[in-house]
């Protein structure tokens, strides 16, 4: 097997890390919560930092009216599956494919990750902003309009007495080592390709 | 005129100024004084003290918990009294806890407490303390900070040479102060001497758990037991015990029991009678002494009735008592961390008698017996003296030991705490208390590794100390630095009742072990109700069982209608939240309880019996969250004979 083929097979295996390792963070901090309040985003499911986070951000949260964080969501069901088809792709490809494919299984990755996180993006606005018209409290932004509790999808951000942590976790850095090394793969293949053998 | 007028403007401004003056430079030096003092009991907000000082209530029959170095009070344990804040000895579930022979006894005199110990080193897990009036024992769980459970000393009257506990918590003994006849009898006072007994209880504690259980009572001569220490180190196995009124007087106790120029120590060897005992030995003896156990898993208290209890006459187990002769009316009774000294602080003696408990097993050994009492041996006072420490002050009631062979006793009369040196016998230095000290506390000090930084004086008087609150001033501790040679006062703090004694220990041994909250899933009440979806109003008979739940910020039911004038109403309330320091609390118009104050994952219940027809609020009574305002509900009650249905909801939309 050529080397860039075994690098490939290295590439499609890494993303099973995210069925092991969280894939993503939240933490919400305030003075009343000397533990800051979080939660673990998995493949498949949301997590408690500490036991009962999750249930006490949502009791925190149906103040200002947002719903209770579900016990699943359809996104949890489809990641999975999408990163085990991927994965068997990749692995197809280290096992048949040219370098070319890598770049392929590269690019794959890179729109479905985008798609990912764009969905991510979409589940906390709409967690953020669709509020319940009887919610307990109404807070405006300065300009008049509503405002909403959207965490930060990268990054950290002030709601309210709140301080939110948004970060990726293990699972996301396998995931971006796989794609990475994908890249790595192509560009090995594409050296030895030019090699005459 | 004008001149006069200034003139006397001017000369009275120089005198402000001069006075002014003086106060100025007064107030600097006691500053840089005291504000040395201020920096070793400063503990910046947001910090945690070092050490846990738990002091009892004394006649306010709780234990209370403060911080030092700063003095801050944390919370009252309630133990032996009903406490409204807690709703202990109100809500049904703790109600049992406060069970005796003598009926429902919702307050008693709480004097010591003492932490439990492993190899003789105190480990945080318990406290103990003993209800002296009606006398019991009861343990507080520091995982919790809850009474957890109280025995019930039968054949006991005063139950005041309590409750210490071995070195490795085997036993914590409860000695009678005041002998009677066992078992009671009507017999005339006078008949005192020769027929009434004194009982020394000696209650084991479950390594495990910490359950308590008679193992044996000594049934002793009929003085008075004041106060006792374990042995420890080379005297683990034995224990002493303090008397007074060894003339056996009944009446004009001032007088008539201070007549003896020495009392004893009766010194117990625990371990032959637990030897004999265990060999069958002691006989049983019917009475009636309640055991109450509150379960945390039910969160509920059951009170047993026990009806006999092991006695041992001391003359049956030879070498397992003797009595060492003590100057006067001894009060306190210590033994120094290597177990070698016990000192007997003859309150009226002005001298401290320190005893040697290797030369005590050498009079024993070579039978070097004085004479008896009621045929327990006598050993000679010069045989077992370690030596005296000479007029060291007036009145000696306690000593505590700082690990570094000082010793600290407490001098009532002489209102001070005096430092002297184990094996010298001099004194090193001594301080004023304001005023009245009893006992004193080093964090450890009953065990082989006193924490010696500081020491706690408890004053009986302080007068002065504080702004006057009426006729009833505080009753207050004092805190000293004992880290060098000479002590410091540092601090006044005002305790809650009389400051009876107190047991300390480093925070870090308690602090990781703490509670946060129960866990729903672990709640096994039987009336509890773990999700909002089951919350109901039962009718059974003229009972109505109420199960609620809380949450932020509402209650389930908060509409409950069918309940009738005469009906027994008990609200079974569940608290879902599962966060730390979020409870809830609850009570209801004309309840002839108390509120109740549910921790996280806790189940509580209390009984409401409506007198009168209408529409009755209930509401929070803890400010839980930014709604607690809004925490509230209604019950509807209906004439007796009414036929109003039963009916209960929230949330639902009124037409």
């Amino acid at each position: 097997m050529k080397r860039s083929n075994i690098i490939m097979l290295i590439a499609a295996l890494l993303p099973l890390g995210l069925f092991f390792f969280p894939l993503w963070k939240i933490t919400l901090e305030a003075p009343q919560y000397p533990t800051p309040l979080g939660m673990y985003i998995h493949i498949n499911d949301f997590s408690d930092v500490h036991p009962h986070d999750i249930k006490n951000i949502n009791l925190m949260n149906h103040y200002v009216g947002m719903k209770y964080i579900p016990e699943a969501i359809p996104e949890f069901k489809i990641f999975p599956i999408g990163i085990i088809i991927t994965t068997v792709i990749g692995l197809l490809i280290a096992y048949k494919g040219n370098y070319k494919w890598f770049l392929f299984w590269f690019i794959l990755m890179i729109v479905l990750s985008s798609a990912g996180l764009y969905d991510f993006y979409l589940w906390e606005h709409d967690y953020g902003h669709d509020l319940d018209p009887k919610a307990i409290m109404k807070f405006t932004n300065p300009d008049g309009s509503v405002m909403g509790f959207q965490p930060p999808l990268f990054g950290s951000k002030d709601i309210l007495n709140f301080r939110a942590h948004s970060y990726p976790r293990l699972g996301a850095f396998f995931l971006g080592l796989g794609i990475a090394t994908s890249f790595v793969a192509y560009l090995f293949g594409k050296k030895q390709n030019k090699i005459p053998s | 005129m004008k001149t006069i007028l200034k003139s006397t403007l001017a000369l009275l401004s120089v005198l402000v100024a001069f006075t002014s003056c003086d106060n100025a430079s007064k107030s600097n030096n006691s500053g840089a004084l005291s504000s040395s003092a201020a920096e070793k009991v400063y503990v910046a907000p947001g910090e945690h003290d070092e050490f846990y000082a738990f002091i009892s209530g004394g006649f306010s029959g709780q234990l209370s918990v403060y911080g030092l170095p700063s003095g801050r009070l944390f919370k009252v344990i309630p133990v032996f009294s009903q406490d409204a804040e807690k709703a202990y000895g109100y809500n049904e579930e703790t109600k049992p806890m406060l069970n005796t022979s003598h009926g429902f006894v919702p307050w008693d005199d709480a004097h010591h407490p003492d932490i439990s110990q492993t190899n003789g080193v105190v480990d945080g897990r318990w406290v103990f303390i003993n209800g002296n009036n009606t006398p019991r024992i009861a343990k507080i769980d520091l995982s919790t900070f809850e009474t957890t459970e109280i025995i019930e000393v039968p054949n006991s009257a005063g139950n005041h040479s309590s409750s210490f506990v071995t070195e490795n918590s085997e036993y914590v003994v409860a000695g009678t102060r005041f002998s009677v006849p066992i078992p009671q009898k009507d017999m005339p006072i006078k008949d005192y001497k020769g027929n009434f007994k004194g009982s020394l209880s000696f209650i084991s504690i479950d390594p495990e758990h910490g359950h308590m259980d008679i193992k044996f009572q000594l049934i002793m001569p009929g003085f008075d037991y004041d106060l006792s220490h374990p042995g420890r180190g080379k005297s683990h196995g034995w224990f002493f015990f303090t008397t007074y009124n060894t003339e056996e007087a009944s009446t004009l106790m001032e007088v008539n029991a201070s007549q003896n120029d020495k009392d004893f120590i009766a010194a117990v060897n625990w371990k032959k009678i637990e030897e004999y005992v265990n060999n069958g030995g002691g006989t049983m003896m019917p009475t009636n002494y309640a055991h109450n156990v509150y379960d945390e898993a039910t969160h509920s208290a059951t009170s047993t009735m026990k009806k006999e209890v092991r006695v041992v006459n001391p003359l049956d187990v030879p070498g397992a008592v003797y009595f060492l002769p003590t100057p006067k009316s001894p009060h306190g009774c210590d033994v120094d961390p290597t177990g070698e000294y016990i000192v007997g602080n003859g309150k009226l003696s002005a001298n401290l008698t320190v005893h040697s408990f290797t030369k005590m097993l050498a009079a024993i050994e070579n039978n070097k017996v004085a004479g008896d009492a009621y045929g327990i041996p006598i050993l000679n006072f010069e045989d077992v003296l370690a030596g005296v420490v000479e007029q060291p002050g007036l009145g000696p009631l306690h000593t505590e030991f700082d690990g570094k062979g000082n010793a600290y006793t407490t001098f009532f009369i002489s209102s001070e705490v005096v430092k002297w040196k184990l094996g010298t016998w001099e004194v090193v230095d001594r301080q004023p208390c304001y005023y009245s000290v009893g006992h004193l506390m080093i964090p450890g000090g009953n065990s082989q590794k006193p924490w010696g930084k500081y020491v706690v004086a408890m004053n009986k008087i302080t007068k002065d100390r504080y702004l006057p609150t009426g006729p009833e001033v505080t009753q207050s501790a004092q805190l000293y630095d004992i880290s060098g040679e000479k002590m410091e006062l540092l601090l006044d703090f005002p305790t809650i009742g009389e400051p009876h004694y107190a047991a300390g220990c480093p925070a870090d041994l308690i602090k990781p072990r703490s509670k946060k909250l129960f866990k729903l899933e672990d709640n096994k009440h039987p009336y509890a109700t773990l999700i909002e979806a089951d919350a109901k109003v039962v009718r059974d008979g003229k009972t109505v069982h109420v199960y609620m739940t809380t949450i932020r910020s509402h209650f389930a039911p908060d509409n409950i209608e069918g309940v009738k004038v005469g009906d027994k109403v008990y609200f079974h309330v569940t608290n879902l939240e599962q966060d730390y320091d979020v409870p809830h609390g609850v009570s209801m118009i004309g309840a002839n309880t108390s509120e109740l104050l549910i921790m996280p994952g806790q189940t509580e219940t209390f009984l409401w019996e409506p007198k009168q027809v209408g529409v009755w609020p209930f509401y929070c009574t803890d400010f839980c969250s930014a709604l607690h305002q809004e925490m509230q509900g209604y019950v509807r009650v209906s004439p007796a004979n009414a036929n109003t249905p039963l009916k209960w909801s929230l949330g639902e939309d009124i037409e």
